[in-house]
């Protein structure tokens, strides 16, 4: 199924780069918050992965160019700024596409209508840091707008069309970006202007095409369960 | 994490609701920047395991505590007056919370 897939990967892989953070947060509070999130998107990805078929083998056994999640979600951490900024833009297109899928009744359905009470929770945590940093000190504003800037060339592939989800994605591009223009005025920042599709835009993880860092991410994320196969404690 | 920012921020006084019905209990304390972080970051460390139907944060400086120097003239004098303690009935059966 095309579409667990994809969407497995999207909360799959962010939630392994969330996970990143633990022992690294800027505060205990925050570490929390963010293995938080990190956990909603693993349970997410777990039923999901499950409707495409073992979940164990597509999470730990399947080579980088099989992985469908889309390219912002592996961007690595960065700075605080870089993970609230992907995030944000995540979020932001989670919490609309899931609204979507519940109410379209397919075989996502139930899943979405579960999962979209998570994702707006950290949808809300992801717009509260924005506004914070950007309308903070002149330091975390500049950082927020290059994240967001730096970012901004992945999120076209947002809204491409998956096979096997009746949602229509002209409205939730829409949707999406005036959620993110409100946020992003009030917290004084703008909304990049850089492209976001074309030759000069990122984004074919659908495909299978990934960026670099995500074979290393990979590599770290599957190591243990390929040395020790079937390992359990 | 000392000497992060944790340390520059206000601490916080998390009391949580469990159910409809009983009071707000005091659960533990938090540092975050302001009041809508505070209920966010009490959400996090104190209803994970779907303890609470409702949140308060209250800035801990603005609690007023009793000093333990003050424990006798405060707390002892109750101690010797059973007739404050509602032990001469019994207690209806079914009756719950008391």
């Amino acid at each position: 199924m095309t579409a667990a897939l994809a969407l497995g990967d999207d909360a799959l892989v962010l939630s392994h780069r969330l996970g990143e953070w633990a022992g690294h947060a800027p505060v205990l509070e925050e570490e929390v918050a963010l293995a938080n999130i990190a956990l909603d998107l693993l349970g997410q990805a777990r039923v999901l992965l499950s409707l495409a078929g073992d979940e164990d083998e597509l999470a730990y056994l399947r080579e980088e160019r099989a992985f469908r999640n889309v390219q912002l979600v592996e961007q690595p951490n960065g700075d605080f700024a870089h993970t609230i900024a992907r995030q944000l833009y995540f979020s932001t297109y989670q919490e609309l596409l899931y609204e979507r899928l519940a109410r379209g009744g397919g075989p996502f359905a139930p899943l979405a209508a579960k999962a979209v009470k998570e994702v707006a929770y950290h949808r809300d945590h992801a717009e509260h840091w924005t506004l914070r940093l950007g309308d903070g000190t002149a330091e975390s504003h500049e950082r927020m707008r290059v994240a967001l800037e730096s970012l901004w060339r992945f999120t076209g592939e947002l809204f491409e069309p998956v096979e096997g989800c009746e949602v229509e994605w002209d409205t939730l591009h829409t949707a999406w970006l005036a959620r993110l223009t409100s946020v992003l005025e009030r917290a004084t920042l703008a909304v990049p202007e850089g492209p976001r599709r074309g030759a000069w835009a990122a984004g074919a993880g659908r495909q299978g095409v990934h960026t670099e860092s995500f074979g290393r991410m990979l590599a770290e994320m599957q190591h243990l369960h390929r040395s020790h196969p079937g390992a359990t404690w | 994490m000392s000497g992060g920012p944790s340390g520059a921020w206000p601490l916080w006084e998390v009391f949580v609701r469990s159910r409809r019905g009983l009071s707000h209990t005091h659960a533990g304390s938090l540092h975050a920047p302001d009041a809508e972080m505070a209920l966010r970051n009490a959400r996090d460390l104190y209803t994970r395991r779907s303890e609470g139907v409702s949140i308060w944060v209250v800035p801990s400086t603005a609690v007023t505590a009793s000093s333990p120097d003050e424990k006798d003239p405060f707390f002892e004098p109750s101690a010797d007056k059973p007739y404050r303690h509602p032990t001469f009935y019994e207690i209806p059966e079914g009756v719950q919370h008391l």
